[in-house]
């Protein structure tokens, strides 16, 4: 052990560090390893946006030249602008559809126990486990007969289906923590179902609510095949034209967008703290 | 397994602190060589943690810890040579049970023949023979508790620790358990430390008791002794039940409500047999002792106290029959008689005025406040 | 009655989703003069290019599943093994990528892996390589920019199988003899394989309809399944090939799924001595 001479950190590295009483400093390695890992998770997500700052056409880190002409590129660019808006557009009718839709099939299935709503919430699901490929093509061949090409509403409508299950089940997983009983209480009070349902659960599970209205937003303002394949010329996403212009080279234009997709998602993720009141279960058990 | 491969242990100011809160305070213990000792307590007492300084899985702040003459407070746990059996007995659920006990042996490098010799013994004596084959979620919790328990003892170790190992059986299982564990423990010899917060159990089980609360040793003794003679309040308090009656000293004598009692002359614990005038103690009575009698009959035969009392309610218990009674000063006190037919005639009715005797001997007198 | 809200939602992923792919299925049996025929199949069996596919596919799927078990396993378990919060607060760090946009992390290893990119200029800098490596448009690339986005899909299930493992076990095994080395690889590493398989099994599927990061990462190199479906249609406008392919793809995902539940309910019951 220690005496009370040591300094601190090597007192730390001495200390078991588990049950089976192996010390910090024979597990360093270990500490390294994971650390490093965790680096190569967080530094190419967040790299970009510095970089984007960089004057230079190959994005250097950190920027010899700090300038902001990719945003200019950006913000100048009648094409880059209107595939914003669509992509904006699409998310907000996205979220908007998508919410209550999932929010409905999670209380109607999540609580019940008959074998029909297992096997119901099975198939809700199926469109978070089909390569989302397979949904774009089979979309983009019925959508051809029908003339759904290359719209706004065929746009939304594919996204919704992509976002009502990540709706379902984070609604649901609220619902599991939260107490039937209360809106049997309210309804033998005198409430109606749907009355109950609004004035003692869904206030409950408002965090959850609004998390899946989030991550039913982000979904579709990030989702590339789908939009690929069914949104094009005047109704391009922001998503596509990145991914049509990475094919042909690296524009470093596109390092400024990505700065401000993150932004997006950031202040996403704030509103959904801000309006859901901040509950603990909810979005992390999303995926 | 020979007698002669246990090993004393013996404790010397180990303490343990999280942050201010002291989890074992200088605990000074020996256990005997062979002895089946318990760690009784409450939770929180300390009772575990101290285990788990003597399996190796805490490190005191300061201390010594012996095996016989090994020091071994600084020795990493998988060294120790010690069996345990853990309260949720931590069954590994890959292997089935033959390989769980089988485990000890193959570490110490037996051979395979030497190890399904040795693995069918431990399973004999736990009574589970034939059972090797069975994975680990298709027994019951006793059968789980022996798999645990032939695991812990298949290689022979000097001590056994056992943490509240019965406490997750349902209370049929867990008397006759009892009884099997001190018969195992009698047949194998080595040195067994126990913890339980069953006072029951710990009577039941052990040779010697450590009654330990707030990490400070309360009482190590007999279970006799424990029960008749405890040395404090918290003992009495915590083992088996008990009424007090405050007592002070006068004229050489020890008097309750200004009568003189008649106490044994047997200095009790640390109480002063010739106490000083004014100097106050409490007199702890278990209710089988005392005897309930008519009021008005005289005075009682030598060597007996009569204290008068009004009796509150009478409760029937099935076995025995419990008199709830208040004194003239305003003290509850208990006493519990066996429910046999006679008795029950006799037994008084509410409101009624008895006399409740007990005998000089039977009484014990104890520091006013315990230690603290 | 309660199961009738649900209508709504269902009605929309029968309409766009599950008909829709009927449809194209349906594609599959068609021979090129509508006749009903298994032509397509029997294509894919004998034509060797249907071989190579296949084949980058699984080679890739495989290559990315195990650096995620190489890199995730050592992660998760020092996550299992921290207390609660700093645990929690890690996760937010493993969970970053999941809520980053997928192009966003593809487009920003491209940049870091270019010619002339972060990587190179930092390791010709610092000395370990003279002329600058090809990590884009390549397999390197691909598999860099593909294990970034699955790690988290390995991490969450294994960390959540270990912190399921009873510390007990460890324990006991320490104090029955076992080294801390000994008695990981002997209790603990057994008991977190359930786990590992399926997470491993789930990122491999993942990784087999994977299309955005091998389009963009491996500049055309890298045809997998996926890739493939995609250029049958933009390029060949042959549906017929696209949608057999995508019987295939649908029909292993959904085999391997079903594989990895199985393994879930392995686990529990392997858990259950607690």
């Amino acid at each position: 052990m220690s005496g009370p001479g040591t300094p601190g950190p090597q007192r730390w590295l001495d200390r078991p560090a588990s049950a089976t009483q192996i010390t910090h400093r024979a597990r360093l390695w270990l500490y390294a390893l994971a650390g490093a890992v965790l680096a190569f998770l967080i530094v190419p997500t967040l790299i970009v946006v510095p970089m984007s700052f960089s004057a230079s056409q190959y994005l250097e880190f950190p920027p010899r030249q700090w300038s902001l002409r990719w945003y200019e590129n950006y913000f100048s660019s009648a094409t880059w602008m209107d595939a914003t808006a669509t992509s904006f557009k699409a998310a907000a009718w996205t979220a908007l559809l998508a919410t209550p839709l999932g929010t409905l099939a999670a209380y109607g299935l999540s609580p019940s126990r008959l074998r029909a709503a297992r096997a119901l919430q099975v198939l809700l699901i199926t469109p978070m486990i089909v390569p989302v490929i397979l949904i774009a093509v089979a979309v983009f061949y019925v959508y051809v007969k029908v003339k759904l090409n290359n719209s706004l509403a065929g746009l939304v409508l594919a996204h919704t289906m992509l976002a009502v299950p990540i709706v379902m089940i984070v609604v649901a997983s609220a619902l599991k923590s939260f107490d039937m009983n209360q809106e049997m209480v309210a309804r033998s009070l005198g409430a109606s179902r749907p009355r109950a349902f609004l004035t003692v659960t869904l206030p409950q599970i408002r965090f959850a609510v609004v998390s899946a209205a989030v991550l039913s937003f982000l979904t579709s303002f990030d989702e590339v095949i789908l939009a690929l394949f069914v949104s094009g010329g005047a109704n391009s996403t922001l998503t596509r034209q990145m991914f049509l212009a990475l094919r042909d080279q690296i524009d470093p234009t596109i390092a400024a967008i990505s700065s401000i997709m993150i932004l997006v998602t950031t202040l996403m993720f704030v509103v959904a703290q801000v309006f859901g009141g901040g509950g603990n279960a909810g979005n992390r058990d999303a995926n | 397994m020979s007698r002669a491969s246990a090993v004393p242990i013996t404790i010397r100011q180990v303490a343990k602190a999280y942050g201010t809160v002291a989890a074992l305070d200088c605990i000074d213990l020996d256990v005997r060589s062979g002895e089946f000792l318990t760690l009784l307590g409450p939770s929180g007492s300390g009772k575990t943690t101290l285990l788990m300084v003597l399996a190796g899985f805490i490190r005191p702040d300061q201390g010594s810890l012996r095996f016989g003459d090994q020091e071994v407070i600084r020795l990493a746990p998988h060294k120790r040579d010690i069996g345990m059996v853990f309260q949720n007995y931590a069954l590994f659920p890959h292997l089935d049970v033959a390989a769980n006990v089988a485990y000890p042996l193959k570490l110490r490098g037996v051979s395979a023949a030497d190890c399904a010799r040795r693995v069918t013994q431990a399973l004999q004596t736990v009574k589970l023979e034939g059972l090797g084959t069975r994975r680990v979620h298709e027994l019951s919790g006793g059968q789980r508790q022996r798999v645990a328990l032939a695991r812990a003892i298949v290689f022979e170790p000097r001590i056994l620790l056992m943490d509240e190992p019965l406490s997750a059986l349902d209370k049929q299982l867990r008397e006759s358990m009892q009884i099997e564990l001190r018969h195992l423990h009698d047949q194998l010899g080595m040195t067994t430390v126990y913890v339980t917060h069953d006072q029951r159990e710990a009577l039941t089980m052990s040779d010697r008791v450590a009654v330990i609360a707030g990490g400070r040793l309360m009482q190590v003794d007999t279970p006799r002794m424990l029960y008749d003679r405890p040395g404090n309040r918290f003992v009495a308090e915590f083992i088996g039940e008990s009424s007090f009656l405050e007592v002070t000293a006068s004229g050489g004598a020890w008097c309750w409500n200004g009568r003189p009692l008649q106490l044994s002359t047997e200095p009790s614990g640390s109480m002063d047999p010739q106490p000083a005038q004014g100097a106050r103690a409490c007199l702890m009575l278990r209710p089988e002792r005392l005897r309930i009698a008519q009021a008005g009959q005289g005075s009682p035969a030598p060597g007996t106290n009569a204290l008068p009392a009004r009796v509150g309610d009478v409760i029937y218990q099935g076995d025995t029959f419990l008199v709830q009674a208040l004194l003239d000063d305003g003290t509850r006190v208990s006493a519990r008689a066996i429910a046999g037919a006679a008795a029950l005639a006799r037994a008084p009715a509410r409101n009624e005025t008895v006399e409740l005797h007990f005998d000089a001997g039977e009484a014990v007198l104890l520091p006013e406040e315990g230690p603290r | 009655m309660l199961l009738g809200l649900s209508g709504p939602a269902l009605a929309l992923v029968l309409v766009t989703m599950v008909l829709p792919i009927a449809w194209l299925f349906g594609l599959s049996f068609l021979a090129d003069d509508g006749s009903l025929s298994l032509v397509r199949y029997r294509r894919m069996i004998e034509q060797p290019s249907y071989a190579r596919i296949f084949g980058a596919t699984f080679k890739v799927s495989l290559l990315t599943t195990a650096l995620c078990v190489v890199l995730g396993y050592p992660l998760a378990y020092v996550l299992s093994q921290l207390p609660r919060r700093a645990a929690n607060l890690c996760l937010i760090a493993v969970m970053l990528p999941f809520w980053t946009s997928l192009l966003v992390r593809t487009y920003a290893w491209l940049v870091l892996l270019q010619r002339r990119g972060l990587v190179n200029t930092w390791g010709m800098e610092l000395g370990l390589w003279d002329e600058p490596l090809a990590l884009v448009h390549n397999l390197s690339g691909t598999l860099i920019g593909m294990v970034h986005i699955m790690l988290p899909f390995l991490v969450l299930p294994v960390l959540n199988s270990m912190r399921s493992i009873d510390m007990d076990c460890m324990k006991a095994a320490a104090n029955l003899g076992a080294s801390p080395t000994r008695a990981f690889w002997s209790v603990f590493f057994p008991m977190s394989l359930p786990g590992l398989f399926a997470g491993s099994l789930l990122v491999f599927v993942i990784c087999l309809g994977f299309y955005v990061t091998p389009a963009v990462l491996g500049g055309g190199k890298i045809v997998m399944v996926s890739n493939q479906i995609a250029n049958d249609i933009e390029l060949f406008f042959n549906w017929g090939a696209a949608s057999s392919l995508g019987v295939v793809l649908l029909v292993s995902t959904m085999a391997l799924l079903w594989l990895a539940s199985r393994l879930t309910r392995l686990e529990q019951l392997l858990g259950a001595s607690r």
